[in-house]
């Protein structure tokens, strides 16, 4: 047993090459291999959202998959989010509204709602509050949670129509 | 303001100044205690036990040590060699708490891995160090272990019947705690009620479960004979001190820090045997050790709480007036009972909340069974018993067919009556005096809140006509907060100027570096970026008490007024020595100090700081020290007391059972609020946990003491969709009892949620009598009151 695969991975537009056993979890990786500890491990059965990444362009739980199955996958986390030292605007949000206490569902959420924004339109709040509900926040009873997302939605949609 | 209140204008105490922790948080770059990594760290895992009563007859280590990667095994009895278990009492209450309760209390202390038997699904009886956590694991399997099975203790009246097993032989019961105190006639004053009413109350076992399991990292440095621990832990100065004293170190050299921790609310609040083992194993091994608990050894291992049974008597007169309670209660401690009578003694305290009721009598048993230890979690044996009152208390009404709302009012403490004499003795062993506040107003206001009684009353008449059930629930509560002994902190001027502040205060996304900076920033009269401050980190502050039992706002910012006092006084000595002005004529202005209504006379901190350094060209006045620098501690007079009153509307579906609250509200007053965002998410993110306790929630045991709930498919948090709109509005009546009028309220949002959904749902179901006097509130349980009906 404990056969080394080599990963080749994109993380926040980074690339690694890296050894993983075939038991190995995504979020192993990407924590102790990597060093990109800002993806959390809540409950390692896919139930909490704390792990939540984006994999090739979805949200996905990174708890519940090995890292072998993200080989030549191209994977954004919530140390990729702030730019040239600038907060994501959706990292801005949360602060605003005060949408994290310790902060430790913060880096799912975050990703959580990365990709329920960008991957439907026309969110009303009952929208965000099942699309958000994939990740538990024990802290803070959501409300500055859905806030954000919801004027994050906003943003996006607007620019949308801006743009389109 | 009342008496004491000191609250700035224009300072930043009352600002939701913007939280100073967030950017870290934001952007991953904060470290939470698995984020730690060390050269050379090995890594641990437990073997727990899957039987809840057994003697450990055997436990082979042999293939175990055999597996590569392997570097230490451990057993009960390779621990229990070495290391003593942990005090049952990490908790002492005062000589004038146990002298005016009867109490009578064995508690048993904790080994760090028994050596004779287990006594819960989840306890350790085994350990592993080895290169990684994977291979840690893999060696779990290979130990093997031959248990003989004990009757199981599957909880409290179990225990308590004659001959039943014992979870300690060697206490020769299994009551760990006998309780009893009273007020004015107690039980005797019940014969002179005209109206009398026994029911059972239960309140079930749930527990914290913070997003962030626990978690131990420690490096032991042999040159230096220092050994710092990393925990996610409530109360570093505790884990140090259990630490030195398992270990035999002196406290000086060890420091625990907690690092950013993902929450707490009382289950991370206490000393467990994994903080000194790893801080064992880092020492044995001479390298870090790690060890990160998973989330399913965090539901079987750390600590629960609730499950206590009530059977409450209750006195009244033909207009509600509540004459006479009494209580007979267990607590169903689990195997052991790591902060001793705490909990219990808070059921005790507050059973009267809000309420002028003249005669008191409860009696309490804490029994040891084959459950997860239990400890304090948000609340912490105020929303158990608040569930058996407020639920009497509608009881009372629909004896009488009065509205509930109306019960409350007429027995209700009135604000005239403050400060009150609850006539009974908190455990800080000080006799309970409701310190402020306005109970009928709070209540008025939530019930005006969601439209008024005659409003809410109507629609209800109106629903029922239409074949739906709505209903009104309300739960009113008081809590003790801010409780001693004591908290430290250590203020300072830096040679650079800017004001540093520590304290013993431990959070766990309370804000309160934020909210310590601005208690600093505000008696220093400095620009908040000037305050650095400190928090959990036993290095920084020499003794500390650490953030449980709603108390840092109230005891830290005690502890930063009085250090901040004393190192004034030196800076107004100096100040007055360069400015060659009277003491008297100097204020505090400016990030420094100036003479009054002379602008041009003064001297900053910087100045300050340097004319009061020590050696050559100094500036002190002759029989100043020198440095600016104090640590302090505040010794609370006793707590104060917030109080809320709660209202919500519930829709019930009479096919499925399915409880929906349109609304719900929290009229809260925890005196003056430093910062009013803050202070709200404290209070919302509660409410939703009282709300997730009362009708998702459950740790769930079948009848031979197996848990039956292991994971967070079983064990229902609730999610963003579950979450009911929520109003809080805040009042705020000053506690008299401190400097800057601050109550504590970390824990009362929690408190109130379950029997304001029972109190709803029972008052939606009146036509059925419906009472559900126990929780979690089931939507099955509901829907057999429709199903029973027809």
């Amino acid at each position: 047993m404990n056969n080394h695969k080599s990963i080749n991975v994109t993380v926040n537009d980074e690339k690694y090459s890296g050894e993983a056993e075939d038991r190995t979890l995504l979020v192993d990786f990407l924590r102790d291999h990597l060093r990109l500890t800002g993806t959390h491990v809540g409950c390692e059965h896919g139930v909490c959202g704390a792990c939540t990444i984006i994999l090739n362009g979805t949200a996905a739980r990174s708890c519940l998959m090995f890292a072998v199955q993200a080989n030549d996958a191209t994977i954004q986390t919530i140390e990729g989010l702030a730019k040239g030292g600038k907060m994501h605007p959706l990292q801005k949000l949360f602060s605003k509204h005060h949408a994290l206490q310790c902060g430790f569902c913060t880096p799912g959420m975050l990703m959580t709602a990365l990709d329920l924004v960008h991957s439907r339109t026309n969110l009303s709040e009952e929208d965000i509050r099942e699309g958000m509900s994939a990740a538990l926040c024990r802290c803070t009873g959501y409300e500055g949670i859905i806030n954000a997302v919801s004027e994050y939605a906003e943003q996006i949609s607007s620019e949308g129509s801006i743009n389109g | 303001m009342a008496d004491g209140g000191s609250r700035q204008s224009g300072g930043y105490i009352g600002q939701s100044v913007p939280r100073r922790e967030d950017n870290n948080l934001l952007l991953g770059n904060a470290t939470f205690v698995a984020d730690i990594q060390l050269p050379r760290m090995a890594h641990v895992a437990f073997a727990r036990s899957s039987l809840p009563h057994a003697k450990i007859k055997s436990v082979d280590t042999d293939s175990a040590n055999g597996l590569n990667g392997v570097l230490f095994v451990a057993t009960g009895k390779e621990v229990s060699a070495e290391l003593p278990p942990i005090n049952g009492m990490q908790v002492v209450t005062p000589e004038g708490w146990r002298s005016r309760v009867d109490t009578d209390i064995l508690i048993p202390d904790q080994p760090l891995i028994p050596d004779d038997k287990v006594r819960y699904v989840g306890e350790a009886y085994g350990l592993v160090v080895a290169d990684s956590r994977y291979i840690a694991e893999d060696a779990l399997e290979l130990l093997e272990a031959n248990f003989e099975s004990l009757q199981p203790l599957p909880d409290a009246e179990t225990a308590l019947i004659d001959g039943a097993a014992l979870v300690h032989d060697h206490l020769g019961r299994n009551v760990a705690a006998f309780l009893h105190t009273k007020k004015g006639g107690g039980a005797d004053a019940m014969d002179d009620a005209p109206h009398r009413l026994r029911r059972r109350f239960v309140h079930h076992r749930y527990a914290a479960m913070p997003m962030e399991c626990r978690g131990v990292v420690a490096d032991y440095d042999a040159r230096t004979d220092t050994l710092t621990i990393w925990s996610s832990t409530q109360i570093v100065h505790w884990v140090r001190r259990e630490v030195s004293t398992a270990l035999g170190m002196p406290e000086e050299r060890v420091r625990c820090i907690a690092p950013d921790v993902g929450g707490g609310f009382g289950g991370k609040g206490h000393v467990y045997p994994e903080d000194i083992l790893i801080a064992w194993l880092s020492k044995k091994l001479g390298r870090p050790v790690k060890w990160i608990e998973d989330r399913h050894e965090h539901i079987l291992n750390a600590a629960h709480s609730r499950d206590n049974v009530y059977d409450v008597e209750i006195g009244f007169d033909g207009n509600g007036r509540i004459l006479a309670v009494t209580s007979s209660f267990l607590v169903d401690s689990g195997a052991y009972t790591p902060v001793g009578a705490g909990i219990a003694g808070n059921s005790i305290a507050h059973m009267l909340g809000p309420y002028d009721i003249p005669n008191y009598e409860t009696d309490c048993k804490i029994v040891l069974t084959n459950r997860t230890p239990n400890a304090p979690y948000r609340g912490a044996g105020r929303p158990e018993v608040g569930f058996a009152m407020e639920r009497a208390v509608d009881l009372v009404a629909n004896e009488l067919e009065l509205d509930p709302a109306e019960v409350r009012f007429r027995n209700m403490i009135q604000p005239e009556n403050m400060p009150y004499d609850v006539g009974l003795t908190y455990r800080d062993g000080v006799p309970m005096v409701y310190d402020s506040g306005d109970y009928p107003k709070a209540l008025q206001r939530a019930i005006d809140e969601l439209g008024g009684l005659d409003t809410i009353r109507q629609r209800q008449k109106d629903a029922l006509t239409e074949g739906r059930f709505l209903g009104l629930g309300l739960g009113c509560y008081v809590e003790g907060t801010g409780v001693g002994p004591f908290e430290g902190a250590t203020v300072k001027i830096d040679p650079t100027g800017k004001i540093i502040v520590a304290t013993g205060a431990c959070p766990q996304g309370q804000g309160h570096e934020t909210i310590f900076a601005q208690f600093a920033a505000d008696l220093w009269q400095v620009p908040i970026e000037d305050v650095f401050v400190t928090v959990a980190d036993t290095g920084h502050v020499s003794q500390g008490y650490g953030t449980i039992a709603s108390r840092s706002t109230v005891t830290a910012s005690g502890a930063i007024k009085i250090a901040t006092d004393e190192v004034h006084e030196k800076v107004f000595a100096i100040a007055a020595n360069m400015l060659e002005a009277g003491e008297a004529d100097l204020e505090v202005r400016e990030s420094g100090i100036g003479v009054k209504g002379v602008p041009d006379m003064h001297v900053s901190y910087l100045d300050i700081a340097r004319a009061a350094k020590p050696g050559w060209d100094n500036q002190r006045p002759v029989g100043v020290s020198p440095g600016l620098e104090s640590t302090s501690y505040y010794e609370p007079p006793t707590v104060t007391w917030a109080y809320a009153a709660n209202a919500a509307i519930v829709h019930i579906d009479s096919e499925t059972g399915q409880i929906g609250i349109e609304r719900y509200v929290e009229v809260h007053d925890a005196g003056v609020l430093v910062n009013p965002a803050l202070a709200d998410g404290q209070v919302k993110g509660g409410l939703v946990q009282g709300i997730g306790g009362g009708l998702l929630e459950e740790l769930a045991y079948d009848d031979q003491g197996q848990l039956i709930t292991g994971s967070l498919m079983d064990y229902l948090l609730p999610s963003a969709s579950d979450v009911p709109p929520i109003t809080v509005i805040h009042h705020e009546t000053p506690s008299p009892l401190n400097a800057f009028g601050v109550k504590g309220l970390g824990e009362g949002g929690a408190i109130a949620p379950p029997v304001v959904i029972a109190n709803a749902v029972c008052d939606a179901l009146r036509p059925f009598k419906a009472e559900l006097n126990s929780t979690p509130v089931r939507w099955g349980d509901v829907a057999a009151f429709f199903e029973n009906s027809v």
